[in-house]
C-alpha cells in the first residue's frame, strides 16, 4: 500500500529521506512501537499526530537514536536516511545527531550566552575555521531561526534570561547552526503561547526550504497548517499517512477519522 | 513541695481539663460531633493548652528571677563591714549560699532540726564544725553575719518556693476554667491550637538562633577580656607562637599567623586532595555508573562520612605518616624528619572531605535537568562534551559551594591536625614539616590546668573568634556564589 502511495506522490514531490521499515521499539517489556514503515521525503514537513502515548515522540527519537540514552529502551527494524541504515554498527550516534537535528517539547537553552548557546554545536563539530567564521555561522542560524533582530545587541546575555517564544527559536537556531539535514521537532510550540506559536510556525515553514522537518504535535489545527504530509499513530502503530489534506478531509482508516473529529483521542 | 510534684500536678491539671473540655463541647452540641466547630480532640486541647502554657511561662520566669531576688535581699541584710573585710561581695555571697547550702543538707539528714537550723547562731554552737560532721566543709570559721544572711536565704527561698506553687497552681486552674467555659459548640478551638502550635514552632527555632547568639557573646567577652591583657596588634600580626605556662603572662609570644598559616597550609592540601578526587566520583556516579554500581557505591563512599574524626588520625599517625617517611624521609629524599607533618594530615583530611565534595556534587549534578543533558546530546554532542560543556557548567555554582562548605569543614577539623601534623608553630613553605592549626593550638592551651585569667588561657578564645570569622565568612561567601550564579531552569 505504501509503494502505491509513494507512486503516485512522485509527480509534485521531493526525494525520500528517511525510509523506515518494521520498525519496533520495546520499553523493557512494553511494546511501543509496532510494525512502523513510512517514508519522510526531503524539503517537507511532515506532522506526527495521534493522542498521548501513542509513541509518535518515541519514532521521533528512532529518528536520531535519542532512545540510545535511555536504557531499557531496545529499537529493531530498519531506518535508512539517505540509503544509509542509521542502527548499523559503523554508525556512530553522535555525528548522526548532527546531521538529524532535534528541538524538543520545552525550550531547553543551555545556561551559556546566547552566542554560546548557538555556537555549541559548531564548536564541537569543528565546523568553524576561525572566529569571524564562528561569529558568521552563529548570526546566519540566528537570523534563519528568526530571533536575530531581537537578540542582535545582546548575544552575550544569557539564553535562559529570553522568553519562552524567544528561548524556542534560539533552540531551533541553535540546532541549525550544526548544518543538519533532518529537523525533528517534538511538540516544539506546546510550551509557548499563540503568538510565538505563530512565529515558530512560520519559521517552520520557512525551514522546509533547505530541511526534511519531522513535527509531532498534539495540535490538529497546527498539523494542518505547517505540514505537507500527516502521519497518524494510535497504540503503536502508524494507523494513516498520506497529504495532509486528504489526511484531514477524507482520511481512509475510521480511527483517523474519529481522531480528527474529535471523537477519540 | 518539690519540684517534680509541681510538675506532675500541672500535667494532671491539663489532662483533667482536656477531658472535661472535650466532653462539655460535646455535650454543648448534642452529642453530635458534626455540630461542632472543630474536632472534639481540639477543645480537649484547648483547655489543656490554657493549664499549662500560662503556668510554665510564669513558673520559668519566677524560677530565673527568683535568685536575683532573694540575692539581693540577703545582701541588704550584710553589713558594710563584712564585705569590706573579705575581697569582694561575690565572695561573700557565695560564702553565705554554702553555709545555706549545708543547713539543708544538715537538716535533710536529720542532724538538726528545722527550727535549729533558723535559730542557729555562732555564740552557741561552731557552724563549721557541726556542719563538718555531716560532710559539708566549709574554708573558714563561720561568721554571725555570714550565719544570719544564710538563714535569712533559707527562708526566703522556702517562703519563695511556697509562694511559687501556690500562684503556679492557681494560674494552671484559672486557665483551664477560662478555657473550659469557651467549650462551646462554635468556639473556633481548631484555630487557637493551630497558633499555640505555631508558637511552639516559633520558640525552637529561637532556641537555636538565641544559642547561636549566646554562644557568640560568650566569645566576644572573653576576646575582648583576651585583648585587655595582649596586645591585639602583637596578636594579628605576631609571627611567633611560644606561650609560656610557667611565668603569668608577658612572656609569652602569642602571635596567630603561624597557626593561621598552618591552618591554610593544611586545608588547601586536603582540598588538593578532596576536590578532583570527590568531583570526579560524583560526575563517574551521577552520569556513567549504571543503577546498581550507584546503589552500592554511593553508600560506600558515604560511609568514610561516617568515621570519627579521631580514627583518621589515628590512621594518619599509624599508617600514612610512616608510609610518608619511608618514601621522603631520610633514607630516601630526606625532605621528612618525622611522621607527623603538614602532608600527612592534608593527605588524611583530603580523604575525609571527598564524601563531602563528591556526595554535594552527586546531587547538584543530578540535579541539572535531563532537558539539558537531551539538548547537547541532540545536537550530537558525546558524553563527555556534554558534562564538560552543558553539565558542568550549570552544576558550577553548587559545586563551588560544596568544595566551599568542605574547606570550612577542613579549616575547623582538629584531631586529624593533632596527631597528623604535630604540635609545633611554625612559618615553613616545606609541607614535609611539622606544623599545627588554630584548632589543634586551643585544645593545648586549654588542656590541664588552665587558669581563665591569664592571656595564655583566654587566648583561645581570641583563637576560636578567628576561626569563627573565618568559617562564616567562607560560608557567607559560599552562599553568595550560589545565590549569584544560580541558573534558573524553569
Amino acid at each position: 500500500m505504501n509503494d502505491m502511495r509513494i507512486a503516485e506522490r512522485k509527480v509534485d514531490t521531493n526525494e525520500v529521506k528517511i525510509a523506515a521499515k518494521d520498525v519496533q521499539v520495546y520499553y523493557g517489556d512494553n511494546h511501543a512501537i509496532k510494525d512502523v514503515s513510512v517514508e519522510i521525503e526531503d524539503k517537507t514537513v511532515t506532522a506526527f499526530i495521534g493522542p498521548s502515548g501513542c509513541g509518535k515522540s518515541t519514532f521521533l527519537r528512532c529518528i536520531n537514536r535519542m532512545n540510545d540514552t535511555i536504557d531499557v529502551c531496545r529499537v529493531t527494524g530498519d531506518i535508512m536516511i539517505d540509503g544509509e541504515d542509521i542502527y548499523d554498527a559503523k554508525v556512530d550516534p553522535v555525528q548522526l545527531r548532527a546531521k538529524v537535528g532535534m528541538v524538543f517539547q520545552k525550550p531547553n537553552p543551555f545556561p551559556k550566552s546566547i552566542y554560546d548557546n548557538v555556537a555549541y554545536g559548531p564548536k564541537i563539530h569543528g565546523l568553524a575555521k576561525n572566529k569571524a567564521d564562528l561569529d558568521n555561522i552563529v548570526e546566519n542560524a540566528l537570523r534563519r531561526g528568526a530571533i536575530w533582530d531581537e537578540v542582535k545587541d545582546r548575544l552575550h546575555a544569557p539564553g535562559t534570561g529570553l522568553s519562552g517564544g524567544q528561548q524556542q527559536r534560539l533552540c531551533i537556531a541553535r540546532a541549525i547552526a550544526t548544518e543538519p539535514e533532518v529537523l525533528l521537532m517534538d511538540e516544539p510550540c506546546s510550551a509557548l503561547d499563540p503568538i510565538a506559536t505563530a512565529q515558530v510556525e512560520e519559521l517552520i515553514d520557512e525551514l522546509r526550504k533547505s530541511y526534511s522537518v519531522v513535527i509531532v504535535t498534539h495540535s490538529m489545527q497546527q498539523a494542518a497548517r505547517v505540514s505537507q504530509k500527516t502521519a497518524f499513530f494510535h497504540l503503536g502503530h502508524l494507523v494513516e499517512y498520506g497529504e495532509t489534506t486528504t489526511i484531514f478531509t477524507n482520511p481512509v482508516d475510521p480511527r483517523t477519522e474519529s481522531y480528527i473529529t474529535g471523537r477519540i483521542g | 513541695m518539690p519540684f517534680t510534684w509541681l510538675v506532675l500536678i500541672l500535667l494532671a491539671i491539663a489532662a483533667i481539663g482536656f477531658v472535661l473540655g472535650r466532653g462539655r463541647a460535646l455535650k454543648s452540641a448534642g452529642g453530635d460531633r458534626r455540630d461542632l466547630h472543630s474536632l472534639p480532640v481540639y477543645y480537649g486541647a484547648n483547655v489543656a493548652m490554657w493549664a499549662i502554657v500560662p503556668a510554665a511561662a510564669v513558673l520559668i520566669i519566677w524560677m530565673l528571677a527568683q535568685p536575683f531576688f532573694v540575692n539581693s535581699r540577703v545582701l541588704a541584710t550584710l553589713p558594710g563591714a563584712v564585705v569590706s573585710e573579705g575581697s569582694s561581695i561575690g565572695l561573700v555571697m557565695s560564702d553565705v549560699r554554702r553555709v545555706a547550702d549545708g543547713l539543708d543538707v544538715a537538716v535533710q539528714q536529720g542532724a538538726m532540726s528545722r527550727d535549729e537550723a533558723a535559730s542557729l547562731s555562732t555564740d552557741t554552737s561552731d557552724v563549721r564544725e557541726r556542719l563538718g560532721e555531716v560532710g559539708v566543709a566549709l574554708g573558714s570559721a563561720v561568721s554571725a553575719d555570714v550565719l544570719k544572711g544564710a538563714q535569712l536565704y533559707r527562708t526566703l527561698n522556702a517562703t519563695s518556693s511556697k509562694l511559687m506553687t501556690v500562684v503556679v497552681l492557681l494560674i494552671a486552674l484559672g486557665g483551664a476554667a477560662y478555657a473550659y467555659s469557651r467549650s462551646h459548640a462554635d468556639f473556633r478551638a481548631r484555630n487557637t491550637v493551630e497558633r499555640g502550635i505555631l508558637a511552639l514552632l516559633i520558640a525552637a527555632a529561637s532556641v537555636a538562633i538565641l544559642t547561636t547568639i549566646g554562644i557568640l557573646f560568650a566569645l566576644l567577652f572573653n576576646t575582648i577580656e583576651f585583648f585587655k591583657l595582649y596586645p591585639a596588634a602583637d596578636f594579628f600580626f605576631g609571627t611567633n607562637w611560644a606561650p609560656s605556662f610557667s611565668g603569668r603572662g608577658g612572656s609569652s609570644d602569642l602571635g596567630v599567623l603561624p597557626l593561621l598559616w598552618g591552618t591554610f597550609y593544611i586545608s588547601f592540601i586536603a582540598l588538593l586532595v578532596a576536590v578532583p578526587v570527590g568531583l570526579f566520583s560524583a560526575i563517574y556516579l551521577s552520569e556513567y555508573a549504571g543503577p546498581k554500581v550507584r546503589s552500592v557505591a554511593k553508600p560506600l563512599i558515604e560511609i568514610l562520612a561516617g568515621i570519627p574524626t579521631i580514627v583518621y588520625g589515628l590512621f594518619a599517625l599509624l599508617t600514612v605518616g610512616p608510609m610518608l617517611v619511608s618514601m621522603f624521609g631520610k633514607d630516601t629524599l630526606g625532605w621528612m624528619q618525622g611522621g607527623t607533618a603538614v602532608m600527612t594530615a592534608g593527605l588524611v583530611m583530603g580523604i575525609m572531605l571527598i564524601p563531602f565534595v563528591s556526595s554535594l556534587s552527586d546531587d547538584i549534578i543530578n540535579a541539572v535537568p535531563q532537558a539539558m543533558r537531551d539538548g547537547s546530546y541532540g545536537l550530537g554532542a558525546t558524553k563527555s562534551e556534554t558534562i564538560r560543556q552543558v553539565i558542568l557548567p550549570a552544576a558550577l555554582p553548587g559545586i563551588v559551594g560544596a568544595i566551599l562548605l568542605a574547606a570550612s569543614r577542613a579549616i575547623g577539623e582538629t584531631m586529624i591536625v593533632v596527631l597528623g601534623a604535630g604540635a609545633a608553630a611554625r612559618l615553613s613553605l616545606n609541607p614535609f614539616e611539622a606544623m599545627t592549626t588554630i584548632t589543634a593550638k586551643i585544645v593545648s592551651q586549654l588542656t590541664g590546668d588552665a587558669d581563665f585569667a591569664s592571656p595564655e588561657a583566654l587566648v583561645a578564645f581570641a583563637l576560636g573568634m578567628t576561626l569563627f570569622v573565618l568559617t562564616l565568612g567562607l560560608n557567607v561567601f559560599a552562599l553568595y556564589i550560589v545565590r549569584k550564579y544560580r541558573e534558573q531552569y524553569d
